[in-house]
């Protein structure tokens, strides 16, 4: 079964159609690219994805491991194996990240189970440490006065210690330096596998240098205009978007 | 109005000195005299006083012993202590006297009855003798007239104690009317710490609560007192607190509102002395109906002197709060940082906060700043906690916890904090359920 699938997915926000008549395919396992230029609608896909409820869903489906998720609350979503690493993460004054992460746990579990304290601390302090953050973090406020680069990386150690079937990454790579690109990449290489998909949405080729992904997708105009391998991107990267929103409108105009 | 609240009680006549008799009989002159609080005046602007009734409550009758038993054991907020007190209806159910080494270095912890027989000139000094500007003022007199109940702490120069001395003061009987009285006197170069707790038998229980604390910091006295009120929502209360600081002394006020019906809150602070610190904070949880009504003042009377104000509250259905707090600073105040923050969080949108921050400055070379915000909930927070699988309830309710931390993480003692954590807890768990 696909881990996920998006079928002729339209979308709008306040009278503006953002997504329009989008369709993806990820299947178990792999990870897509999804690229493409600023307001092409990216970020509303990952949104609409998670259940913002900000957006107006005028047709298809979002089919997560077969089931659809469209109109369920973004915990239910979350539940059914959703994450998405967001490209602005929330400051949660209050909160630590150790609290946060062990409430999320907690939400997972049946009614009466508790969560292991012991075990807890150690998977979280190895995870932390192979994200190379420092064990303090876990009594700091969630986010609150992070860099940009420690939110990211906060991000995927949430993501780590989540363990989704389907990781949604919105623009990770923004506001990081070419260190903690790396770490996050590790963090994220380290999590794939057969059971696991990745929709990682970036503006920039650079990330997919550290996370190889099996398909790359152009976005344009709330649309995927061209899909291929790795390779796209790089093209991409060396032509710029010009190129395919050329190509594109060349195209939609002789139809 | 009845006059059983009006009439002096024998027993408070019968032996007290004369400077007290001549207190308590102007104190209650004032209560008769002064006119019940109107929405026209500058000091009630924003609180039903419509529903402002003090009338048939009695000056409670003495408990039952197993009440009495019964309370004691639940007086346990705090376990580590140099003290402890504990009153039913202003009548003594427990004191536990201080360590005898404490007692030989000259520090005194007593019921307010025992140190006024023991130790009258003291009391002829400080008891009694700081009122409130804030508004209250009938309401004082009444107090003065009625204070039996309390606990005196003085501390003489040079004594430092860690552990904190804990005054219990709770309801019982059928409208009563207690007046729970604090007073902290900490002499030069001192180190003390006070908790005062206000709680309710039951649920049920009505009563009046007029309560005064009064600290009295000396030059470089560390003062910490903590206030925490969780009365039943049968209760209306009036809490009037005075901080007089000297000279290098830094206090520390943390009050925690959890209860009542209607809470009149006026905390003033006056720094007489030149390069005194005074932290006033506070967390307020306001649900169903409830009017939480907050007045201060930070006067700055000395030069190169600090205080601090946050007053954080997080507001359910249909709650009120009102903040009114003034930071007055006198001509040669000089050097004066004065900062005043109140907060407010709508967790509803029939919840009601109202805001006056104001500034008095009649020196030049100041820093002052003060501000006063009020927000819902925020959706983007709120979406990001429940795209992590937290439930819409749980994810409000760590918001709303994290919004009280700041507070919280100023209270400096684990056990105290994780107690108030479980009382705040307690009361948002059965509201929340309906979001």
């Amino acid at each position: 079964m696909n881990t996920l699938e998006v079928r002729n997915l339209t979308v709008s926000i306040e009278g503006e159609t953002i997504l329009k008549n989008f369709s993806l395919t990820i299947p178990k396992g792999e990870v897509h690219a999804l690229m493409g230029p600023n307001g092409t609608g990216k970020s509303t896909l990952a949104k609409v994805m998670a259940g913002h409820e900000d957006y107006t869903v005028e047709s298809g489906e979002v089919l997560l491991e077969g089931v659809n998720v469209l109109g369920k609350e973004p915990d239910e979503i979350a539940h059914a194996g959703l994450f998405l690493a967001f490209q602005y993460p929330l400051e949660i004054p209050g909160v630590s990240i150790a609290n946060f992460i062990r409430a999320a746990r907690a939400a997972r579990l049946p009614e009466g189970e508790a969560i292991n304290a012991v075990e807890f601390y150690k998977e979280l302090y190895e995870k932390m440490d192979a994200l190379k953050m420092d064990r303090k973090f876990t009594a700091r406020s969630l986010n609150e006065g992070f860099s940009g680069g420690e939110k990211k990386r906060c991000e995927i150690l949430q993501m780590s210690m989540l363990e989704p079937r389907l990781c949604v990454m919105d623009e990770t790579d923004s506001g990081l330096d070419i260190d903690a690109l790396k770490i996050v990449s590790d963090g994220v290489n380290l999590m794939r596998g057969p059971d696991r998909s990745f929709l990682v949405i970036t503006h920039y080729q650079r990330l997919l240098d550290y996370i190889v992904p099996d398909v790359v997708h152009v976005m344009y105009d709330g649309q995927i205009i061209r899909s291929g391998d790795a390779e796209l991107a790089k093209e991409l990267e060396s032509k710029g978007y010009d190129w395919i929103k050329e190509a594109h409108e060349a195209a939609t105009a002789g139809v | 109005m009845t006059p059983t609240l009006e009439t002096p009680m024998e027993s408070l006549k019968a032996n007290e000195p004369a400077w007290l008799a001549q207190r308590r009989a102007a104190g209650l002159e004032q209560f008769k005299s002064l006119p019940m609080p109107t929405a026209r005046d500058e000091a009630w602007r924003f609180a039903s006083v419509g529903k402002l009734e003090i009338d048939d409550y009695n000056p409670a009758e003495a408990p039952a012993e197993a009440t009495l038993d019964a309370l004691s054991e639940r007086s346990n907020l705090v376990t580590e202590r140099a003290g402890r007190m504990v009153y039913v209806d202003d009548v003594p159910a427990d004191f536990e006297c201080i360590h005898h080494e404490l007692t030989e270095k000259g520090v005194i912890y007593l019921p307010i009855a025992e140190a006024i027989e023991q130790h009258p000139e003291l009391l002829e000094r400080y008891f009694l003798k700081e009122s409130t500007e804030l508004g209250s003022k009938k309401f004082f007199g009444l107090h003065a007239a009625s204070a039996k109940a309390g606990s005196l702490l003085y501390v003489p120069r040079g004594v430092e104690i860690d552990a904190p001395f804990v005054n219990y003061y709770w309801t019982s009987g059928s409208r009563s009317a207690v007046f729970p009285h604090t007073l902290i006197i900490a002499e030069e170069n001192t180190k003390v710490s006070v908790v005062d707790v206000l709680f309710s038998e039951t649920d049920q229980n009505e009563a009046l609560n007029v309560s005064v604390s009064n600290i009295h910091a000396g030059p470089n006295a560390h003062v910490f007192r903590k206030v925490v009120q969780d009365w039943n929502h049968r209760t209306v209360s009036f809490q009037l607190d005075t901080t007089v600081a000297e000279r290098d002394a830094q206090v520390k006020n943390v009050a925690v509102n959890i209860g009542a019906s209607r809470a009149r809150y006026e905390s003033q602070t006056r720094i007489d002395g030149p390069g005194a610190d005074v932290k006033m904070y506070s967390l307020t949880v306001a649900e169903e109906n409830q009017e939480f009504d907050q007045r201060t003042h930070q006067t700055h009377n000395a030069p190169n002197s600090v205080s601090d104000l946050l007053y954080k509250n997080a507001l359910l259905s249909n709650a009120r709060t009102i903040f009114s707090g003034l930071i007055q600073v006198a001509e040669g105040a000089q050097g004066t940082d004065a900062y005043q923050t109140n907060r407010n969080l709508l967790l509803d949108p029939t919840a009601e906060a109202n805001a006056l921050p104001g500034l008095e400055i009649l020196a030049n070379d100041v820093r002052c700043s003060h501000g006063a915000t009020t927000g819902n909930v925020d959706e983007a927070e709120l979406f990001y906690m429940m795209q992590r699988g937290i439930p819409r309830r749980v994810a409000l309710q760590l918001m709303v916890f994290g919004f009280f931390e700041e507070v919280i993480d100023k209270i400096d003692s684990d056990e105290l904090a994780d107690n108030l954590r479980k009382l705040i807890h307690r009361k948002f768990d059965s509201r929340l359920k309906s979001f």
